[in-house]
């Protein structure tokens, strides 16, 4: 506390790890800082690191070198029930091994907060409501989640976060294969929820502008390492850029932040 | 509330059906005072009730376990184990009431240990996946020596134990039901307590981690539970097969995925479906009897079929 570092939600400090067997690390050296009321963006491109950094960060694997810590206590030292209420996490991918309804999804979002012997509660109850709620998701209640698009079950999928009552929400590539649309209300839904209840966010992503227009700070990582990090404008510079992603692109300002046109390079026939 | 009130009702009729039915005629005014009734139908028709409902449960809790809808309590390699350690006890003439349940159990035991060990070969983490190759390659092996053991036996032994491996439970007592009825209230307990985080692993094993399970020792927790609570139900009874694959699906489709509901409801539907079977075993070709592992194939696999036909069709 005394460092000034007790607020910090997130704390990654330095942290290198390579999977059993790998001929290199999949992430050197990266340390990521999350304030309560921030949303950070991970940018780079496929096999970056991204989703290994959430992997320490959670405390699911150890880094070799480095550490991570959750509102001051070292990630792998949470007992998952109680990390699970701090922490809420939209995975890249999850299984419907048994056809569910929404509710009912979201309902095992209220785990961290059951007795174990005891059956649901009014509460229970009231947080799931207000979680689809927040989500925009509450006339889906009764659905079969088979029945849904992609957007409404991203939006599900948040929503069962949510009725975690967590201080961080951590979301995995949460638009891959939404629409523009969809894709939008996903980024404005977090943002809100960052803006108006105090979340701290992190979202991983490879939408470049997307993570220029909504993030606070970002964290640009090539071949598991960081290439740079700070807010969006110091960042994404077009040297930086062109560099991690290995693409000619130019680097325009639309609504104070910086956006990303990949540039043709078209090639003589052969 | 109605589903529940059906379910015990069936389980009732069950358990009136197998006390009045059986080879010998005994009138009803009778039922109370026979001995026929008293000293094998009552403790007969329990038995079948707990290795029926054992069965089902953990068959509930293996699909869940391994994340694969047509997971069967026997999947794991156990009855290979079991069938071994019983005809073993049949070759060597261990006799005694209690032989050849003692040595199917610690056949099953044994294929448990090995299975679990095979388990862990990954690592640290228990591997459904490799946890099914090893259950079926330990199973494969248990029954090649089991039938090495049987070509070489006599005929009247060989008749025993091909008998034994099909399933029955003429070898019912009342001490056979009081000895399982004292051993599966903890495993059953086990796998309650573990009802809920079994919900979240049907997403997959890291979403279950981010919604606060152990997975882990949730893993070792519900595999060993439901391989005691199966070695039990083989050493009493023999290998007993599609109680515990098609009760969890109907139940699954009356109550929904939640353990919680499927547990109890496994429980009663398997109890009462062997009960039925058990029945239908023993006066169908009276005074002889069919092993009741038949009688449930027959049921279980056109079941089964319609079953499968139902989920191709999602």
């Amino acid at each position: 506390m005394s460092d000034g570092e007790g607020a910090e939600l997130l704390a990654v400090r330095g942290v290198t790890y390579r999977y059993p067997g790998a001929p290199a690390d999949a992430v050197a050296d990266v340390s990521l800082a999350v304030q309560p009321g921030e949303c950070h963006a991970v940018l780079g491109p496929n096999g970056s690191g991204k989703t290994t950094l959430i992997r320490l960060a959670l405390g699911l694997v150890h880094p070799s070198t480095g550490s991570a810590e959750i509102a001051g206590r070292p990630a792998a030292a949470w007992p998952r029930r109680e990390l699970a209420r701090v922490v809420g996490v939209v995975a890249q991918r999850e299984d419907n091994l048994f056809p569910q309804r929404v509710r009912e999804t979201v309902l095992l979002g209220r785990y961290a907060h059951l007795p174990l012997w005891g059956g649901e509660r009014a509460e229970d109850h009231a947080a799931v409501d207000r979680a689809l709620e927040r989500c925009d998701a509450l006339q889906l209640a009764g659905r079969g989640l088979w029945t849904l698009s992609g957007g409404e079950y991203q939006r599900v999928r948040v929503a069962r976060a949510l009725a975690q009552e967590p201080r961080l929400l951590i979301l995995d590539e949460p638009t891959v294969s939404l629409d523009v649309r969809h894709e939008m209300e996903l980024f404005e839904l977090v943002r809100a929820l960052v803006d108006t209840h105090g979340l701290a966010a992190v979202m991983i992503t490879h939408h470049v502008n997307l993570a220029a227009r909504f993030a606070d700070r970002v964290l640009l990582l090539a071949g598991g390492r960081p290439a740079a990090q700070g807010a969006p404008s110091a960042v994404l510079t077009r040297e930086t850029v062109e560099r991690v992603f290995d693409w000619p692109v130019a680097i325009e300002p639309f609504d104070g932040r910086p956006q990303m046109i990949p540039l043709r390079q078209p090639k003589e026939p052969t | 509330m109605s589903r529940w009130l059906g379910l015990v009702a069936l389980t009732a009729a069950a358990l009136v059906l197998a006390v009045v039915l059986g080879p010998a005629h005994v009138a009803l005014a009778d039922l109370t005072s026979s001995d026929i009734v008293r000293t094998l139908r009552v403790p007969r028709a329990l038995l079948a009730l707990l290795v029926g409902g054992s069965l089902a449960v953990a068959g509930t809790s293996l699909q869940a376990l391994v994340r694969n809808p047509l997971a069967d309590p026997f999947l794991l390699g156990l009855s290979g184990g079991a069938g071994l350690g019983a005809v073993l006890a049949l070759a060597l003439h261990v006799g005694g009431p209690w032989g050849l349940p003692v040595a199917a159990f610690a056949g099953a035991l044994g294929a448990m240990a090995l299975v679990y060990r095979l388990g862990l070969v990954g690592g640290a983490q228990l591997d459904p996946r490799i946890l099914l190759l090893a259950g079926v390659a330990v199973g494969a092996f248990a029954g090649a020596i089991t039938t090495a053991i049987v070509s070489l036996a006599e005929a009247a032994q060989l008749r025993n134990a091909f008998l034994w491996l099909w399933g029955g439970l003429s070898g019912a007592s009342w001490n056979t039901v009081f000895v399982m009825a004292a051993y599966i209230p903890v495993p059953l307990i086990v796998l309650y307590a573990a009802a809920r985080p079994l919900d979240l692993l049907a997403l997959g094993e890291e979403p279950a981690t981010h919604l606060g399970a152990d997975v882990e020792p949730l893993k070792r927790r519900v595999y060993l539970a439901a391989s005691l609570l199966t070695a039990a139900a083989v050493a009493v009874s023999g290998v007993i097969g599609f109680v515990g694959l098609i009760v969890p699906h109907i139940a699954r489709l009356v109550w929904g995925h939640r353990h919680r509901s499927l547990f109890p409801a496994a429980f009663l539907g398997g109890g009462t479906l062997l009960l039925f079977a058990d029945t239908a075993a023993r006066v169908s070709v009276a005074p002889r009897e069919l092993p009741v592992g038949i009688v449930t194939a027959l049921v279980g696999v056109p079941l089964f079929a319609a079953l499968l036909r139902r989920w191709t069709r999602g």
